[in-house]
């Protein structure tokens, strides 16, 4: 593997972790803050991108269906709170796991009905489609590139917004001590909302970005959500500092461990099995820490 | 003789109705009920461990599909395998598919528990569904059904529906009552104790987790006899049977049925098994089919039971017989 090869899978890794940070750290925040397990996470993911897919379409530009896509995602975020989840709170994970999996297979269902099962793709949009030259055959495209800057710009923005913001301190002070957060006279149940609404809404953005390079197909959010739950767990549930990382650290593990064939003591593994590896990334972790790189020891 | 309580007595009758149901039924309807009866282990073995244990499982597919699987390996091609060979193998490699994913998963509780028994599962299922060992995603043929020879002789074939249906009413009733008494020994008792209060357990000298780690190998080897079975039935193996959705599906029976009771677990499944058939059966309405797009009111029906039946369909029993009697003599238990 020379230089250019080796960097382009880098850009590629580090690009796919980024995104799966997207919706890894909704997930993260909704566990960690709001102690709710959102199994439909997933499924926001794949709403975005057929947002993306039919809003770009009869708009004719993307820029315009993420816009529109975003404030759908926020009201069906919001209207999900507001009539389901809200209702369990206090309830066991068990029940919030079953309604969440009866979520998914609504959703998956309803894309079925509306879209059909074919596979979809998105244009990349014009301003963004030309491609950096490396070499005289190989080049990486603008778009790539503008993926990963616009999921750090939104890292950095949720940094902010947690650490440094009175709204953050108060969504913190909320995940430490619920009660207390109340009776000081702030209406949680309306910030949990908007908590809730906020991850909705980063799962779907992702969606909609990852449209025009991943296509649009049935299943998709169930891929993601899987990969995500990998993510939270080496983490650490809450952490978003820990989800970012973990997050990149995948994203690194899974691209390079589809491109190199990698060889155990003379035996050729096979190609195929490179699709475990973050699995076994995740078992190492589980073992050494069980709550996760940056988690609070339970 | 003790009075025979009046649950006791509707189970025995309902076990009575299973027994003489191929006396009546056509072969569709055997086939199905083999099938729910299948089911119903499946949701026995997952019962243990959230019902009783407090261990939600959201990768329990895992060991049904490897059994069957396992039964796809253990027939030499284009020939049956022996069921007194290829059943052990299965359940004991489910079982074993368990100790090791045990190990991993009970080092972690709650929230996480969840998160990465699923993530485990999917793990087995990229397996299956990414390589060449097994037809990748187009799955595994099973050529014939496993034949019940004992050295030359054979009690039952199970090329025989009728013969298949009994074999597995009478495992269905085996295992139900290998587990009641698992759960009426010091054994069941300790593991209810660890879902209560596991540090007390903890304090009470018990050592925790070996009591979570053999129940979460029992249950895997369990589901590994309902997968075999499954296989054998349907004479294909697809990566869909490890599947999630299977996980999902199976702990929806056993909160449908009204989870921590046997009986609840055998009728959940029959429940949404009943269910799924029905809404599958539904017509054409407005352009939309949606008996094929059955999902979506099997979901809507999950997050209605979830929102409304928090005890499951034996709670909606007991809630009936609450109201039935006078106020004052309800219990709140």
């Amino acid at each position: 593997m020379d230089a250019n090869t080796f960097l382009i899978q880098v850009l590629n890794g580090i690009q796919y972790g980024l995104l799966l940070f997207l919706v890894a750290s909704g997930l993260t925040l909704i566990l960690g803050i709001m102690g709710i397990i959102n199994l439909a996470h997933g499924s926001f993911y794949m709403v975005g991108a057929y947002l993306a897919f039919s809003l770009s379409q009869y708009f004719g530009s993307l820029w315009l269906a993420m816009a529109g896509g975003v404030v759908i995602a926020v009201a069906i975020g919001l209207l999900l709170e507001w009539l389901l989840i809200s209702r369990l709170y206090h309830r066991d994970h068990l029940y919030q796991v079953l309604l969440t999996y009866g979520l998914i297979l609504m959703f998956e269902e309803l894309r079925s009905v509306v879209f059909g099962d074919d596979v979809h793709g998105v244009a990349v949009p014009e301003l963004l489609r030309a491609s950096i030259p490396l070499t005289e055959t190989l080049s990486y495209p603008v778009y790539r590139l503008w993926i990963s800057a616009v999921c750090l710009v939104l890292a950095a923005g949720m940094y902010l917004l947690i650490q440094k913001t009175r709204l953050g301190m108060v969504i913190r002070a909320g995940a430490a001590n619920r009660e207390m957060v109340q009776s000081l006279g702030i209406n949680i149940n309306l910030l949990y909302r908007l908590v809730f609404a906020l991850g909705m809404a980063l799962a779907a953005f992702a969606g909609m970005i990852a449209a025009p390079v991943a296509s649009v197909f049935p299943g998709m959010g169930n891929q993601v959500l899987i990969v995500s739950f990998v993510v939270v767990v080496i983490g650490g549930i809450g952490s978003v500092k820990g989800a970012f990382l973990a997050a990149i650290l995948i994203g690194l593990v899974d691209t390079f461990g589809k491109v190199l064939a990698f060889e155990i003591g003379g035996v050729q593994l096979l190609p195929q099995l490179s699709g475990m590896m973050i699995y076994v990334l995740m078992a190492a972790v589980l073992l050494a820490r069980p709550e996760g790189l940056f988690g609070r020891r339970a | 003789m003790r009075r025979l309580r009046p649950a006791t007595a509707v189970l025995l009758l309902c076990l009575l109705a299973l027994a003489l149901l191929p006396w009546f039924a056509e072969k569709y309807y055997i086939q199905l009920f083999t099938k729910m009866m299948i089911m119903a282990i499946f949701a026995m073995s997952l019962d243990l461990l959230v019902g009783y244990t407090g261990l939600v499982s959201l990768g329990h597919a895992a060991f049904f599909g490897l059994a069957g699987y396992t039964l796809a390996f253990a027939a030499p091609q284009y020939q049956a395998a022996n069921l007194w060979l290829s059943l052990p193998l299965a359940m004991a490699g489910s079982g074993l598919l368990a100790l090791i994913i045990g190990a991993l998963v009970l080092r972690t509780s709650g929230i996480y528990f969840i998160m990465v028994t699923l993530a485990f599962a999917q793990m087995v299922f990229f397996l299956f569904h990414d390589t060449k060992i097994a037809g990748g995603a187009d799955g595994i043929y099973i050529y014939a059904k496993p034949v019940a020879a004992i050295a030359g002789w054979e009690p039952f074939t199970l090329e025989n529906y009728t013969h298949f249906y009994f074999v597995v009413l009478v495992l269905l009733v085996l295992v139900y009552a290998a587990l009641r008494m698992l759960l009426a020994s010091l054994f069941g008792r300790v593991i209810v104790g660890i879902r209560v209060n596991e540090q007390r357990m903890r304090s009470l000298g018990y050592r925790t987790f070996r009591y979570k780690l053999v129940c979460f190998v029992i249950a895997g080897a369990l589901a590994g006899m309902a997968g075999y079975f499954a296989a054998a039935q349907f004479g294909f193996v697809t990566p869909e049977t490890l599947d999630w959705r299977q996980s999902g599906g199976v702990l929806m029976m056993v909160i449908l049925g009204g989870m921590g009771t046997l009986t609840g677990a055998v009728l959940g499944a029959f429940a949404m098994m009943l269910l799924e058939l029905g809404l599958q059966g539904l017509p054409v309405v407005g352009g939309v089919d949606i008996g094929k797009h059955w999902q979506l009111l099997m979901g809507g029906f999950i997050v209605f039971a979830v929102l409304l039946l928090p005890h499951g369909l034996l709670g909606l029993g007991r809630l009936a017989s609450q109201l039935r009697r006078k106020p004052e003599a309800a219990r709140d238990d």
